[in-house]
């Protein structure tokens, strides 16, 4: 049995259950065993960023030494927001050996550098021959993959898909037979932590995503984020308000889709814990819209080929 | 005895600072054999070089040794100096004490130290030089111009006017470059076609220049003075004696729905065809990747209409070889493909277009015939964006330098567009406006002031389409960064300069050396701005960055200055440093057995076997014999000579030797 180092955070305890649920329950069936890190505290999150840097090593720093001891080399950390702050302890703690030093004696501990956060995206690619083969329900859906700002950011750190139009999440979501949408919004910010304090504006510009998500015709919206998923379900009556309209498009994490593709069920997975309740609208037949030119999309355009202008 | 003169140079404070000038010299007057020894502040100036001139004469120096920069740099002055005052140049040896060691240490008794060490060696050297004298090859006074854009024919022409012969190839069908494509030019408005155009029939008609199209280099050998080409002619499949250029084939082509590459994707061509009115030569090509013929073996449509039966369907590639005195770079530049913009949709949209894509719409020969047209419905765009630095100064696109058209070209764009459509409005995103240039500045504030072009300074994040709209969603950091998003009807990125495509395999051919974003380096970026580090290769234009017309004419000027001044001699002085296979007295006339190893060793085919005869004319002995013409005193047969035979002079054994037992 493949085992790795499981990194859940406070999120997948909370607010995100429904992540942590589905992620073990997949997990099961793909035949890997998830090592939790022993004795893990909290990553630090944006707290701790924005008032002390060396605790906000420290604190990612610290989980990352307890995972050391584990002996396994791949750390899954399903939250975006813990992923970024491992990673990017973990680049600064490479990167600069005064601050490592310090780290070190806030800590008590060796950092040894042996151990590598992934991203929940990375783990799926990294062991999707361990789950395409058991897909007995495909996901037939027009997904919209929105990946945050934080899993591809910043590109020096994570060095992981295009920063700017990522495509990692959509590869996936074909192999469990969807079809991603193709849309504008995969990295646009969802409001993030403002949602504790200004909801509204959070609705303002989580209803930008969802109405584009919508209008270029999904029938779900695929997250691998708590906070993302937060925002974009359970703030939905913002949403609505701010949109002046009526969104039922669901928001699944993406180990959600993996394990309905998997014939897993619905209670197993924490579907029932989502605030809009997981019905997928209509189909939309993207051509008959009265968008001009959308077919045109999809097809090389000339001036997709203009790099050819000299032959050689 | 020898009798060796030390000069230790400041270098200002860039040696003096951490090197202990004075302490080097005295060090090196208790040296055995030195008899002079001194330092200075400024070893290459005049009174620094007469320093050493004296010392020469006064106190018949028979070797000098120059602690200073490296011998890069200015081994050429100190040497010439040497000469003036009687003593062989090659008598006369650097020591570089800057860049190896003052530069790289901080200021201590080591590093005083080292330098000591460092012109020791060079003493002990010296002791061992033997007075060398240079060699004389001859030149060919044909010169290779690399590319056809304006670079390219500003150089062809300038040399070819100055009377010798150009050879000129360039690898699309037609020459012209990406000025031909240009609606007009900066900062005057001049049509670019109506100043390119007849430059481009004078290359063609010039009794100096020899033009190959559609043609690429294959291989160089040789060195300067002394090239030896081969040139790949593509197959045109059109016999170009016979064609009269009439354009029946290419208006009869049944393939005709291939994006032109001459209008970057916005009309379309044939399969056989020519790239644009006024190409020069005006002969059409087939695209063998698009012909019906070549695809499905039958059609042959342009052989049944042409009038004068130039089709040549069976036509192969000509390899064509030359020899060549000066090589000319001019293989100029292109844009930030689509794939590097998913965040502007450029290449998802159609109405999101790069800047040379606007100047085919604005150009009166272009698809629109000069109507400003949006690509993907054909009406009149009300609102354009025009986004600065797309690519450009920014590290997370790989390109962290400016690429220095694009303020101009953008304002340019946007006054076009106004020009054209006066209710129309103008957005531009810009970073800074960087318009350092004659007239380029006036040029900016008339496009604002004047055109009511709308400057907003900040970057755009992202671009979408909501209900046949692009939506830029941007920010304007001068009214304390507000976010605002502008409902344009077409987007036109200013996409950065880059290298073009091959450039780093040419340079590898050529044996010139590039940047990190594969623009060719020159010599050196002040002093020797056209000359690339290889002897005889010289640069024009934006393949050594990006640059705009005017620059690029006066570079190309520049370089084609530099290859007139090299075949006005007829005959080129190279440095003796060269292997040499000895040669001594009877009965052994050579230490070398003739084993011939070395032969196919030479990278440079310089090395043959000869025959030693006696006086009789009876053969004593096969020796190998290196031609001093095309040796290029790499060493490899020095090394690989297993009886010692070959030595390389001025670095022979015996010199590097010494040297190491100094240290």
């Amino acid at each position: 049995m493949i085992k790795i180092a499981y990194y859940p955070g406070c999120s997948l305890l909370g607010t995100a259950r429904e992540y942590d649920e589905s992620l073990r329950a997949i997990v099961k069936k793909m035949g890997i065993e998830l090592v939790d890190v022993p004795d893990w505290n909290c990553c630090g999150a944006s707290s701790a960023h924005s008032l002390d840097h060396d605790l906000s090593v420290a604190l990612p720093g610290r989980i990352l030494m307890q995972a050391e001891s584990l002996g396994l080399e791949d750390l899954v950390v399903p939250c975006a927001a813990c992923y970024s702050r491992l990673m990017m302890a973990r680049h600064e703690l490479m990167e600069d050996a005064a601050l490592k030093a310090r780290v070190c004696e806030m800590t008590g501990m060796e950092f040894r550098g042996t151990v590598r956060p992934i991203n929940i995206i990375e783990f799926l690619q990294k062991y999707s021959d361990t789950f395409t083969d058991k897909i007995t329900a495909p996901f037939d859906k027009d997904v919209a993959c929105y990946y945050g700002c934080l899993l591809v950011r910043p590109p020096k750190v994570t060095n992981f898909d295009r920063p700017e139009d990522p495509r990692s999440m959509d590869e996936i979501m074909s192999l469990l037979g969807s079809k991603p949408v193709e849309w504008d919004f995969k990295v646009e910010c969802c409001g993030a932590a403002h949602s504790i304090t200004r909801a509204g504006l959070v609705g303002k510009l989580s209803s930008k995503i969802i109405g584009n998500a919508v209008h270029r015709g999904a029938q779900a919206i695929i997250v691998a984020c708590p906070l993302c998923h937060s925002n974009l379900d359970m703030r939905r009556n913002f949403i609505n308000k701010a949109a002046g309209r009526k969104y039922d498009i669901p928001v699944l994490y993406i180990t959600e889709a993996v394990g309905l593709a998997m014939g897993i069920g619905e209670k197993e997975l924490g579907l029932h814990r989502h605030t809009v309740k997981v019905r997928y609208p209509e189909k939309v037949k993207v051509e008959a819209e009265p968008r001009p030119k959308a077919a045109a999309a999809t097809k090389p355009t000339p001036a997709a080929q203009t790099e050819q202008t000299e032959e050689a | 005895m020898s009798r060796i003169g030390v000069f230790v140079c400041h270098c200002g404070e860039n040696i003096s600072a951490t090197v202990d000038c004075a302490g080097v010299a005295e060090a090196m007057s208790r040296v055995p054999g030195v008899v002079h020894s001194v330092d200075y502040k400024y070893m290459c100036s005049d009174p620094g070089q007469t320093m050493i001139k004296d010392a020469i004469k006064e106190k018949k120096l028979d070797g000098v040794v120059v602690s200073a920069c490296s011998p890069h740099m200015h081994e050429p002055t100190f040497r010439r100096a040497c000469a003036e005052a009687g003593l062989n140049p090659y008598l006369c040896e650097m020591a570089n004490i800057r860049e190896h060691c003052s530069w790289v240490h901080e200021k201590s008794e080591a590093t005083t130290l080292k330098a000591i060490d460092l012109v020791h060696k060079m003493v002990e050297k010296v002791k061992k030089n033997q007075p060398l004298y240079s060699i004389k090859v001859p030149v060919t006074k044909t010169a290779l111009v690399l590319g056809g854009g304006i670079a390219g024919i500003q150089a062809a022409l300038d040399i070819a006017n100055a009377g010798h012969k150009v050879v000129m190839v360039e690898r699309s069908p037609s020459i012209g470059g990406h000025m031909s494509q240009l609606s007009e030019t900066f900062p005057t408005l001049d049509c670019s076609q109506c100043i390119l155009t007849p430059r481009m029939v004078e290359v063609a008609q010039h009794p100096n220049i020899t033009l190959y199209t559609y043609s690429e280099l294959e291989s160089m050998d040789g060195f300067i003075g002394n090239f030896k080409v081969r040139i790949r002619k593509k197959a045109r499949c059109v016999d170009e004696k016979l064609c009269t250029g009439c354009g029946l084939c290419t208006t009869k082509c049944p393939t005709k729905k291939i994006p032109s590459e001459f209008n970057e994707g916005l009309g379309m061509r044939s399969a056989i065809y020519v790239p644009f009115p006024q190409a020069v030569p005006n002969k059409p090509v087939i695209d063998k990747t698009q012909c019906t013929f070549f695809l499905k073996g039958k059609c042959k449509v342009c052989e049944k209409v042409c009038p004068t039966k130039a089709i040549r369907y069976d036509q192969e590639d000509e390899i064509i070889e030359v020899d060549i005195g000066a090589i000319v770079l001019a293989t100029g530049f292109n844009v930030l493909g689509a794939e590097h913009f998913p965040e502007y949709g450029y290449g998802r949209y159609r109405d999101v277009i790069q800047g040379l894509q606007f100047e085919r719409i604005a150009s009166a020969s272009g698809p629109t015939s000069g109507a400003i047209r949006r690509p993907s419905d054909g009406t009149e765009p009300e609102t354009i964006v025009f986004i600065a630095c797309a690519g450009s100064r920014d590290e997370a696109k790989g390109i962290p330098y400016c690429s220095k058209i694009c303020c101009m070209y953008t304002a340019k764009h946007a006054m076009l567009y106004k020009h054209k459509v006066h209710h129309g409005k103008a957005y531009v995103f810009y970073m800074d406006i960087r318009a350092g240039g004659k007239m380029y500045e006036e040029f900016v504030r008339r496009a604002i002031e004047e055109d009511d072009v709308k400057y907003i300074r900040g970057r755009v994040s992202r671009i979408y389409e909501e209900d046949g709209k692009l939506i830029v969603k941007g920010a304007d950091t001068l009214l304390g960064h507000q976010a605002i998003e502008i409902r344009a009807d077409m987007v036109v990125l200013a996409s950065a300069a880059v290298a073009n495509d091959g450039a780093e395999e040419l340079a590898q051919k050529l044996h010139v050396s590039y940047d990190p974003y594969h623009f060719f380096a020159e010599a050196h970026p002040k002093l020797r701005p056209v000359e690339t580090n290889t002897a005889g290769i010289f640069l024009a234009g934006a393949c050594q960055a990006p640059r705009d017309i005017p620059e690029t004419v006066s570079q190309a000027s520049g370089a084609a200055s530099k290859v007139a001044a090299l075949f006005s001699q007829s005959e080129l002085t190279r440095e003796p440093v060269i292997a040499v296979v000895n040669r001594i007295a009877p009965p052994l006339y050579s230490t070398c057995t003739g084993c011939a190893l070395c032969v196919p060793a030479c990278p440079y085919q310089a090395i043959e076997m000869e025959e030693i005869k006696n006086r009789d004319g009876v053969v004593v002995k096969r020796a190998a014999k290196i031609n001093p013409g095309l040796c290029q005193g790499c060493g490899t047969c020095v090394a690989l000579c297993r009886v010692k035979a070959i030595d390389l002079q001025g670095f022979s054994n015996e010199q590097v030797f010494a040297e190491l037992m100094a240290l």
